[in-house]
């Protein structure tokens, strides 16, 4: 099963590296991660896309925890919850594919952020299954790159991860 | 006033009361090794080998319970304590290990000495540090000293850059620190309290399995007190041999791979189990499907939430420190109306007492040839029960735990979980400065004792007058049995070729050695060894023994717990 862990953590140099030495070490799976500060600076937040049995995952979330730096770990898909990635994706838009690419765009609620007169960046942001309809819909001939984030999630209404 | 980190170090030791440093110089310890000279509150030992470093620091954590200490250089200093550390952390033990590191302005530039210590370290250490700035190394050596010590324990390394030891400021050592993210669970939930009470008296065929958690953890008294009111059976992993007494009649013996008929048989045929600060090791219950094929409920009291449900799912997990939770336990026992099921529990022990009648660790001591098992047992009486064991790997670690009886905690000193073959001099060393008037003593394989023999020099200089059993079978012996069972006796490498006189060499040591080739010589030689004469010297007894002696019993790997290889049937 898929899941989507959250975690906060001290903000210090290497504590990514725990996080991701755990996983190699004890032969996890790692989808995405993301990893940035909060609105703390000390601290930062980590959102993990993880696949495992039942046992795995409780096993993850344990040795999560159980990282020093480690503060607070939330398996997100225990309850209702949101998920967003960010994806940049450079196209080629010229002829007639520079009006086909833009409507695709406008139909994913995605935005053109740069523009040459051979390319358009795209902007989309969404459930990862959102961005890889988006990659579906366009002919793969005119990607040039894209750039994904990974997941990044939270609890919905008043479910919520902070210190 | 302002002192430099090099003197913050040795001042943050002496506060935490250290009394050993083990340790070895080099360039980027040199301004720690400076305080070191200037100072009295602590007394620096300096090993031949920094593996042996922290495994002495490692011991002197075993046998006394406090925080051993390690100091190293960079590079070099690092990556030959990493064995060390390895072993530490697979076995749960509380150390701290400062390391030298290149100047902050070379790390990363391939400076001489450099490793990336804090990378190389990461998956065997608790946690670690590298303090880049000279403010922050006494809040730092503080959290080592508490992360190793708190909690499951475990090793942690300070990585301290040469010019942080010179850099300058006030030393203000905290009493204590506040960790937001660091906060074991000691207490155990009072609900589930309740729930492992109840279960235990409706046991009819109950069974305490107790690991090294609970030597870790001080409860052998609780323990004892427990097994006592109940009424059970128990046995105990290899670490946790010593947490309750091996001639108490209750006490089934070691369980596991080379664990007695009655342990492993109980174990896998109980209907209640209460594990106790042990992590079900594959080395312990064997295969875990044919280990589920029983139906028994688990109670599992563990402070490390991920030792639980890890290998074994269990019915009742506790998280809590093993002392608190046995004491709690204890308190509600004494205070329930039902008492233990006596009929079944009678029952029970009549089928036990069957198993026992095996006697599945005899052993026939005739001929001319030197039994292993019979040179422990001699030990175990001329010391009268009452000696240090450390050893090492093989088949002589195995022979260690299942004849010489501890009757106490903290006794026995081995390497179970990494198997560090080399641990048991330098373990010696360790427990015997902790315990200079203690009878120590190491009980190794003629292999193993290579690995780190050069400690052999260290015992001169510091006077450690541990005695050396060497159990000389002229083979790994442990490889030698797998290579007979299940290799077609094709041995492979496992005959040790040039051994060394190891009499004329414990006699360049400076040592007194002995090579014992007849039974009938075997007391005579270990009373010498530790009669007041020898009291002040290393003895280094180097006894010739069965060659082909293999260890029984035995679970094969992916076996069943009940499927074991017994010394008769062979
Ligand atoms: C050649 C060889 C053969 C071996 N054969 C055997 C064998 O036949 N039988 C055997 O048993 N082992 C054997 N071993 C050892 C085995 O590999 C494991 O090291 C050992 O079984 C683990 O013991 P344990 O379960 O007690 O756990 P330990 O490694 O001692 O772990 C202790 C547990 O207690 C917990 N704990 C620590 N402190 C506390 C506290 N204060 N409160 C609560 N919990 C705490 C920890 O979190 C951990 O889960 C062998 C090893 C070698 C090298
Ligand atoms: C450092 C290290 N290398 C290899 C091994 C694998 N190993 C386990 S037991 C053993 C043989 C030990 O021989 P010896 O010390 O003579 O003990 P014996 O089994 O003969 O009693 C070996 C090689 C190990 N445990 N540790
Ligand atoms: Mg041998």
């Amino acid at each position: 099963m898929r899941h989507i862990i959250s975690l906060l953590m001290e903000n210090e140099a290497g504590a990514l590296s725990r996080v991701a030495g755990l996983f190699s070490a004890r032969g996890y799976n790692i989808e995405s991660l993301t990893v940035a500060p909060t609105e703390d600076a000390t601290l930062s937040r980590m959102t993990i896309v993880t696949v495992g049995s039942e046992d795995v995952i409780e096993q993850i979330t344990k040795q999560l925890n159980k990282l020093v730096d480690v503060i607070k770990v939330m398996d997100l898909s225990d309850g209702r919850h949101i998920e967003r990635e960010l994806m940049l994706v450079k196209v080629k838009a010229v002829g007639l594919a520079r009006e086909e690419m833009k409507r695709t765009a406008d139909i994913f609620r995605g935005r053109i952020i740069d523009v040459t007169d051979a390319t358009y960046t795209i902007e989309l942001t969404g459930t990862g299954s959102k961005l890889d309809a988006f990659l579906e819909a366009i002919d793969p001939a005119f990607i040039i790159e894209t750039v994904r984030t990974g997941a990044s999630g939270i609890g919905r209404g008043e479910r919520s991860l902070k210190i | 006033m302002e002192v430099t980190g090099a003197e913050i170090v040795v001042r943050c030791l002496a506060e935490e009361g250290v009394e050993f440093v083990f340790g070895y110089p080099g360039g980027a310890v040199l301004n720690i090794y400076d305080e070191i000279f200037k100072q009295n509150k602590f007394k620096h030992v300096l090993v031949r080998h920094e593996q042996a470093a922290v495994h002495a620091a490692d011991a002197y954590a075993r046998a006394t319970g406090r925080v051993g200490v390690a100091l190293v250089t960079s590079g070099p200093g690092v990556t030959n304590a990493v064995t060390g550390i390895a072993t530490a952390y697979m076995d749960s033990i509380p150390i701290v290990v400062v390391t030298g590191q290149v100047p902050t302005p070379a790390i990363g530039l391939d400076a001489f000495q450099e490793v990336d210590t804090v990378g190389i370290t990461r998956p065997c250490v608790k946690h670690n540090f590298l303090v880049k700035d000279v403010k922050d190394l006494a809040v730092t050596m503080k959290k080592a000293f508490i992360i190793a010590a708190t909690g499951r324990p475990g090793p942690v390394v300070v990585d301290v850059p040469k010019d942080v030891t010179a850099h300058l400021t006030e030393f203000v050592y905290p009493a204590t620190v506040e960790m937001r993210s660091y906060n074991p669970v000691v207490k155990g939930h009072s609900g589930q309290l309740k729930r492992a009470v109840q279960m235990l008296l409706e046991a009819e065929r109950p069974m305490i399995y107790a690991g090294g958690g609970v030597v870790l953890g001080d409860a052998s008294p609780q323990l004892v007190e427990l097994t006592r009111l109940l009424g059970f059976p128990i046995t105990n992993t290899l670490m946790g041999l010593g947490g309750h007494p091996a001639t108490d009649r209750q006490n089934l013996g070691m369980l596991g791979m080379h664990g007695t008929y009655e342990a492993n048989m109980a174990m896998q045929h109980c209907d209640v189990l209460l594990a106790v600060g042990a992590r079900f090791d594959d080395r312990v219950i064997g295969d875990p499907a044919h280990f589920a094929r029983e139906q028994r409920r688990i109670i599992h009291i563990d402070v490390d939430p991920s030792s639980i449900s890890k290998r074994v799912k269990v019915d009742v997990p506790i998280v809590g420190d093993v002392q608190n939770v046995l004491t709690d336990i204890l308190a509600l026992l004494k205070q329930a109306k039902e008492k233990p099921a006596a009929a079944a529990l009678n029952a029970w022990w009549t089928q036990i007492e069957l198993w026992r009648s095996k006697n599945c660790l005899k052993y026939n001591q005739s001929g001319a040839i030197i039994k292993p098992q019979y040179v422990v047992e001699k030990l175990w009486e001329v010391t009268k029960g009452d000696a240090y064991i450390t050893s090492d790997v093989g088949q002589h670690q195995m022979w260690a735990a299942q004849y010489y009886k501890f009757d106490k905690p903290r006794r026995w000193i081995n390497s179970g979980g990494l198997g560090t073959m080399g641990v048991g001099l330098p373990y010696a060393m360790g427990v015997q400065l902790a315990f200079p008037d203690a009878q120590v003593a190491c009980i190794t394989g003629e292999s193993s004792i290579q690995m780190c023999i050069q400690e052999l020099s260290t015992c001169k200089q510091y006077r450690i007058p541990v005695k050396v059993v060497t159990l000389n079978n002229r083979y790994m012996g442990m490889v030698r049995q797998w290579q007979e069972f299940f290799y077609g006796s094709r041995y492979a490498e496992s005959y040790m070729e040039s051994l060394p006189d190891f009499v004329k060499l414990a006699e360049a040591y400076g040592h007194v050695g002995m090579r014992i080739d007849k039974p009938e010589d075997v007391e005579a030689a270990l009373k010498e060894a530790f009669s007041p004469a020898l009291k002040e010297r290393l003895v280094f007894m180097d006894f010739q023994t069965d060659q082909t002696e293999n260890v029984f019993p035995m679970v094969e790997g992916g076996k069943g717990l009940s499927e074991m290889i017994l010394a008769e049937e062979l």
